[in-house]
């Protein structure tokens, strides 16, 4: 067995914050390519107009603080913030959701706590539950994906309806599928379809699961999952909370399924559809906001992936990460101070 | 006089009970959801507070310390009473809209706080004036934050005002601009308490500005020679 020798200068780079969130960007990338395939122009216009105003905002916030507004600015986390609620918003929703989104997440979720580093909440994720709540119909009108839709969208109609508006008319063909009939997003159709008395086989049926899964979703999910990877691979991210999130809502799921098969989502259809892996790799692994202990991780993902079972299953909203996330990032703290080792020497009991 | 400046002063800014003592919280977040209610309510609680305060130092001579928070509470209580039964006889519309929020007056804390604080300990004249400059400064900050929300969560100002003041006051209905969609999250508790907190840094950016605006106390001269002979 050899050592491996190297002589000195023992030289490393150092990672920083700006290249750090330049390559988390560029690893969303597979899955921002796979939803605009599914959902369009649309997903490109509300990304470039949430960053635009991401920095913006966070420019305009720092000036206010007098604080030096370029070197903030470039270490890109306002960007990637932009870029994750440009993601998490429906494709058509007019501008002036992903707007006051952005101000929100950057003006009040982070810069009113002290900037990067201080905030309690995932910035992104707050927003997202800000919008939720205030414009419920906008967030939840998502088009029909590509492949099933009946209507395409080109780049010139999405940017009038994302700018001009939209009469009901227009966004509901653009919601139509194939067969003519409005389509949701596969969690919401199995809610939906749950709360009016059909079982999982009855709803699998219809025309926009024609894969199983959902046409489009799963496959924005595996893109997501392939650019998780590769930041599990360049050590971007620590690889506990993902996997505790995916472990927890796969085991929650199939005690779910395995108990009753008829009025319980699968386990592989909760990790393949709605905002799954998008949360658990990108989302959720937020450095500030996370728990930053190595068990403390592994118990803040499981209960990410345990509250998100639960909202999904009992809850009122189809989809749950942005409360999850949330309701976890409160959390936190709590799980860093119990999960802390003890000094060596101490006591055993506390 | 400068005492009842200083009341005044005390009671609208300096100690507002809604900015500064952070008291009665709960119908401040809860009911400020649109101007016409945060008037209605602002109003109940003025009263109330004004009687309050006036009854409780008219009795502070014959009550035993060691009973006198059930006292007040009782003669708060019974004020509530009456002004709940006239709200219900003359506006019934905002009794609807005040719903519980008008019998927990007998709960907030800025009542019971002054009648402690103040009115227990002062005249009768100065116990009412205080009672009037508390409350009103109670109710302009109900007043703002109800305007606020309900600019920013349905673009208009004195929505169902005819509620509070008859049909006439149907025309004070102000649309500012027309949305096609509410805000909800201003119309909901959480955006009362961001609102809120906005409220309290603007105050505070004021005081400061003033502070600053204030030229300092001059420094006593100070004296470089060594030796001190004679200071005149």
């Amino acid at each position: 067995m050899a050592f491996k020798l190297a002589s000195s200068p023992h030289l490393s780079t150092k990672a920083q914050t700006r290249g750090l969130m330049f390559k988390v960007m560029l690893c969303a990338l597979p899955g921002v390519l796979a939803q605009c395939y599914f959902f369009g122009w649309g997903t490109l216009i509300q990304i470039a107009l949430a960053i635009a105003i991401a920095v913006a905002t966070e420019a305009a916030v720092l000036k206010l603080r007098a604080r030096p507004v370029g070197k903030t600015i470039s270490d890109n986390s306002a960007a990637l913030t932009g870029l994750l609620i440009g993601v998490a918003i429906p494709a058509l929703a007019p501008w002036w959701i992903a707007a006051i989104g952005v101000v929100f997440a950057i003006l009040v979720v982070k810069q009113l706590y002290g900037g990067l580093g201080n905030n309690i909440f995932n910035p992104a994720m707050a927003a997202y539950v800000m919008l939720l709540i205030s414009f419920p119909v906008q967030m939840t009108t998502w088009v029909a994906p590509s492949g099933a839709a009946l209507n395409d969208i080109g780049l010139m109609q999405s940017l009038s309806i994302i700018f001009q508006g939209a009469d009901a008319e227009q966004i509901l063909a653009y919601r139509a599928g194939i067969d003519g009939v409005t389509m949701a997003t596969p969690l919401d159709a199995v809610k939906t379809g749950l709360s009016t008395g059909l079982t999982l086989d009855e709803i699998l049926t219809k025309a926009s699961f024609s894969d199983g899964f959902g046409i489009g979703w799963a496959a924005i999910n595996l893109a997501y999952l392939a650019g998780g990877l590769v930041m599990l691979k360049l050590k971007l991210i620590r690889w506990q909370i993902s996997t505790a999130i995916l472990a927890s809502l796969f085991v929650c799921a199939s005690i779910g399924y395995l108990l009753s098969p008829d009025t319980h989502m699968g386990p592989l259809m909760h990790l393949f559809s709605g905002a799954t892996m998008l949360a658990a790799f990108f989302i959720a692994t937020d450095p500030v906001t996370a728990a930053t202990s190595t068990r403390g991780r592994l118990i803040f993902g499981a209960l990410i992936g345990l509250l998100v079972y639960l909202i999904r299953s009992f809850g009122g909203y189809p989809d749950a990460f942005a409360f999850a996330v949330l309701l976890a990032n409160l959390c936190a703290p709590f799980i860093d101070y119990y999960v802390k080792p003890r000094a060596y020497g101490h006591r055993a009991s506390r | 006089m400068s005492n009842y400046r200083d009341i005044a002063w005390q009671g609208l800014w300096k100690n507002n009970p809604g900015l500064v003592q952070l008291l009665g919280l709960c119908p401040l977040l809860a009911v400020t959801a649109t101007l016409t209610n945060a008037i209605g309510l602002g109003l109940a609680t003025l009263v109330v507070l004004v009687g309050s305060n006036v009854l409780v130092s008219l009795v502070r001579e014959f009550v035993p310390k060691e009973i006198r928070i059930p006292v007040f509470v009782m003669i708060i209580a019974a004020l509530v009473t009456c002004v709940q039964l006239l709200i219900n006889a003359y506006a019934y519309g905002l009794y609807l809209s005040l719903g519980i929020f008008l019998p927990l007056i007998v709960t907030n804390c800025v009542i019971i706080g002054r009648a402690e604080a103040f009115a227990s300990r002062n005249s009768v004249v100065k116990a009412a004036f205080d009672g009037l400059m508390m409350g009103l400064g109670f109710t302009l900050v109900l007043m703002l934050l109800g305007a606020c929300r309900e600019v920013l969560g349905q673009g208009t100002l004195f929505d169902g005002a005819d509620l509070l003041l008859g049909d006439w006051a149907k025309g004070l209905t102000v649309h500012l601009w027309q949305v096609d969609t509410n805000f909800l999250l201003a119309m909901l508790p959480p955006g009362a308490f961001i609102a809120m907190g906005f409220l309290i840094a603007v105050k505070n950016m004021i005081d400061k500005q003033l502070e600053a605006r204030k030229p300092a106390p001059e420094a006593a001269p100070a004296v470089t020679r060594a030796r001190i002979t004679k200071v005149s």
